[in-house]
């Protein structure tokens, strides 16, 4: 049986393989992307044009994104719950793992926030770098399983960032535009201070998504461990 | 590049099979995110640097350190 079924994947590989090398074609033909490609750096001031689609022209499907992860990083902390109080705590990390969190957090921190504060100029965004913050803020966690993180001040920039992009998006409709239309102006192209609030926009998904998958992350690592 | 892009899909391809096949589920998670990897730089090549920094930060970082958490917890993380 489990030959046949090695044999079946073989079959497929190779099968996929062939595929692959009979249309190898690196070119980059675009499908559907002409008319915003032509339009979006004018229109919305974004060096960035995949920043433009995500925030300017399907800034609320990014909106219902983000209350997709919350969702599932809000069940996901229901169903871990929290650990017994006579639990055995694990022990600290090494020296090397310990200097290496001591080094890593800062060097996190900076390109975390870069890539979110960049997002609107070079590739990446607050997704990315809301997963680099995360990284950042549960390295130490994991080198000190001692110190945990503060889950209240998590769940309250989490809140603030998430009310700061609803409420971006509603002092739009102030002036008579579209829920989540930019404001401010398009500003210079290529200058980190342009394309209106998209850059704010893309600081609360950073900042939102940070800090959720970190209390994510430590709210795991804090459950109690089977031997 | 095209050779590259061969080298790059059979290394996945072979990584995929190994986290089927083995043992160890630690080692499997590491093979899971050579996969990510992999298609993070198959990303790179495509011109999608967007959709490479996700995979990279996502796919082959914080997926790969959940499903470790989660082998910790269910107690699968040893031997």
């Amino acid at each position: 049986m489990r030959r046949l079924t090695s044999a079946l994947f073989l079959t497929g590989l190779a099968v996929l393989m062939a595929a692959i090398y009979q249309q190898m074609d690196l070119v980059v033909t675009p499908l559907a992307g002409d008319a915003i490609n032509a339009s979006a750096a004018q229109q919305v001031g974004a060096g960035n044009i995949v920043t433009a689609v995500v925030l300017a022209f399907r800034g609320f499907d990014t909106l219902l994104e983000l209350t997709i992860l919350f969702t599932a990083a809000t069940a996901a902390g229901l169903v871990l719950g929290k650990p017994r109080a006579d639990a055995p705590r694990d022990p600290d990390a090494g020296f090397i793992l310990q200097a290496g969190a001591d080094l890593f957090f800062p060097l996190l921190l900076v390109v975390g926030l870069y890539i979110i504060l960049h997002g609107h100029l070079t590739p990446g965004g607050g997704f990315q770098g809301g997963v680099v913050l995360a990284a950042a803020f549960f390295i130490p966690v994991l080198a000190r399983p001692g110190t945990t993180l503060d889950h209240h001040a998590v769940s309250l920039i989490e809140g603030l960032a998430g009310a700061a992009f609803i409420l971006i998006g509603l002092l739009a409709m102030l002036g008579g535009g579209a829920f989540l239309t930019p404001l401010l102006g398009k500003g210079e192209l290529g200058t980190l201070f342009s394309a209106g609030t998209l850059p704010l926009l893309y600081l609360a998904v950073g900042l939102k998504v940070g800090s959720e998958l970190a209390g994510l992350l430590a709210q795991l690592a804090a459950t109690e461990a089977t031997d | 590049m095209e050779w590259l892009v061969l080298l790059i899909v059979v290394v996945m391809l072979v990584s995929a099979v190994a986290v089927l096949l083995l043992k160890n589920f630690m080692a499997a998670l590491a093979a899971l995110s050579v996969v990510s990897l992999g298609m993070s730089v198959l990303f790179v090549i495509l011109r999608a640097p967007d959709v490479a920094m996700t995979e990279a930060a996502i796919g082959a970082g914080l997926s790969s350190l959940m499903l470790a958490l989660a082998l910790r917890r269910l107690g699968l993380w040893k031997d």
